[in-house]
């Protein structure tokens, strides 16, 4: 931190957020991370639906979906609810 | 000076005395849990919503902890939100109690004291709210049933004032206040709804560095009470103590213009003295015990003896400064709690008010009294006895048993 931490006379009250969480990159707290065999996934977005931060987007210019590994923490909810085991989970550094 | 207002007398128990209140007060939003002996108040208020009498919206919720967290959630969109609780409720909402009061959400609480299980009890005791007393709500006691509904209303002045901003328990004891019929003088409703007026809310600055209202709204997006790590989770606790201090002020100040309005004050709403001005023994309690005290008061009084009471209003914060003054000059203080602090060496109320006495310059002998525990009565002859015990102590010097139980088979 190069700014200088605020007293409590100078915070809004009950913790109201003065940065937006988009500048936090959580993408960073992962293990494992999802992998997607094209061939096998039927573009069915139910990965879209069940990932809890919003990590997993359907892009309709493309026609596909896309990952953001800014935000994607690895829980492998999308590999577990994919219906054609299209989605795999693979140690990051690999 | 304002003439005060035009009054009806209503016979209304204390549960019914809250709802009434409530009901007067402009609330948008209930949710409550009904539970003995607080039950009435649900029911009466229920009863206004079935027959249009107000417009609150009312959620019947599952339990008391989704009740308390319908509130919070009502509250900080910026309605104005009331429940009620007792005992093992008020015990399941505890983590939503400090969720509440991080949020300042205003929202006012009636508490019927009751004890808590086990064994099974439904009769008055206060352990419920005294066990809650480090949850960031104030706390109010009240004597009579007249008194708990001036608090209900005086209680959204308070919460809802800028420089507080914190959720208020209004505690009336269970059975002994929440059932006992009396006759309570009301105000009209206009009245009642000038008094308490429109919530105000404070301009807060965002994410997105704008300056919007202090509430959950789609148009303004903010985030409240999320995560908080060891680099400012205290700042906002220090924020805390600080309205709590603020709420000192804003309770006499609240108390001191409802009496313009309904000619009825409870002493400087922190605290209320009787008969101590000369007082030499005095006994100090919180709740409904003080109407009695009073009576016992008045006969010692004519016999001579030079005896005061001082009756704990506003128990968070603790008037520290106002219990000092009070007490300063009496020679001997005999603290009554209706609670256990089991292992601690007295009760909650003895515990605090010795502490403010610590810093007094002549130290009075200080003991504590456990009674009522589980709705025990307790007498007039018992609480004369207490104050016997104090003359006894100042004739002696000595201090035989510093905390004692009254009323209790040994």
């Amino acid at each position: 931190m190069t700014t200088r931490e605020k007293s409590w006379k100078e915070i809004a009250p009950a913790g109201v957020c003065s940065k937006s969480s988009i500048g936090f990159l959580t993408g960073d707290w992962k293990t494992y991370m999802p992998v997607r065999d094209l061939e096998k996934c039927t573009r069915c977005l139910l990965c879209v639906l069940f990932c809890p931060d919003g990590a997993i987007r359907w892009k309709p210019e493309k026609g596909d979906i896309e990952f953001d590994y800014n935000y994607c923490k690895g829980c492998g909810i999308c590999a577990n609810e994919c219906p054609t085991k299209a989605i795999t989970m693979k140690l990051e550094q690999e | 000076m304002k003439s005060i207002a035009k009054q009806e007398v209503m016979a209304l128990n204390g549960d019914e005395a809250v709802a009434y209140a409530a009901k007067q007060s402009d609330v948008d939003v209930v949710a409550a849990y009904p539970i003995t002996p607080q039950t009435i108040i649900v029911e009466k208020f229920s009863e206004y919503v079935a027959n249009g009498e107000v417009q609150t919206e009312f959620i019947c919720t599952e339990s008391e902890h989704s009740a308390l967290t319908a509130c919070l959630a009502a509250s900080v969109t910026g309605a104005r939100t009331f429940t009620a609780s007792a005992s093992a409720g008020l015990a399941l909402m505890h983590e939503m109690l400090f969720v509440t009061s991080g949020c300042r959400a205003p929202v006012v609480m009636a508490i019927a004291n009751r004890a808590l299980s086990a064994p099974l009890n439904i009769h008055g005791d206060q352990s419920d709210s005294m066990a809650e007393r480090d949850s960031g709500w104030i706390q109010i006691y009240v004597e009579n049933a007249q008194e708990v509904y001036d608090s209900i209303i005086q209680a959204f002045r308070i919460a809802e004032d800028l420089n507080v901003l914190l959720p208020v328990i209004v505690g009336l004891d269970g059975f002994t206040l929440s059932h006992t019929l009396e006759n309570v003088k009301v105000l009209v409703d206009d009245v009642v709804q000038r008094f308490v007026g429109t919530r105000q809310l404070p301009d807060v600055l965002t994410h997105e560095g704008k300056k919007v209202p202090f509430k959950l709204d789609p148009e303004s997006p903010m985030t409240m009470g999320p995560i908080a790590l060891p680099d400012y989770y205290f700042e906002f606790k220090r924020q805390q103590e600080e309205a709590m201090k603020n709420a000192l002020a804003v309770i006499q100040k609240v108390n001191s213009e409802y009496a313009t309005v309904s000619g009825r004050s409870y002493g400087n709403g922190l605290v209320d003295v009787y008969c101590l001005e000369d007082a030499e023994v005095a006994v100090v309690c919180v709740g409904s015990t003080a109407g009695t005290i009073k009576t016992v008061v008045d006969e010692l009084r004519q016999e001579g003896v030079k005896a005061g009471l001082l009756r704990i209003r506003t128990f968070r914060p603790l008037p520290v400064e106002e219990i000092r003054r009070a007490l300063e000059n009496v020679k001997a203080v005999a603290v009554m709690d209706k609670s256990m602090s089991f292992g601690g060496n007295g009760g909650a109320v003895f515990h605090e008010v010795r502490h403010v006495l610590y810093d007094a310059k002549a130290h009075p002998y200080v003991v504590n009294y456990i009674y009522g525990l589980g709705g025990r009565d307790t007498s007039p002859q018992e609480l004369r006895a207490i104050y016997e015990d104090l003359q006894r102590i100042l004739q002696t010097k000595r201090v035989e048993k510093p905390m004692q139980y009254l009323g209790l088979r040994e």
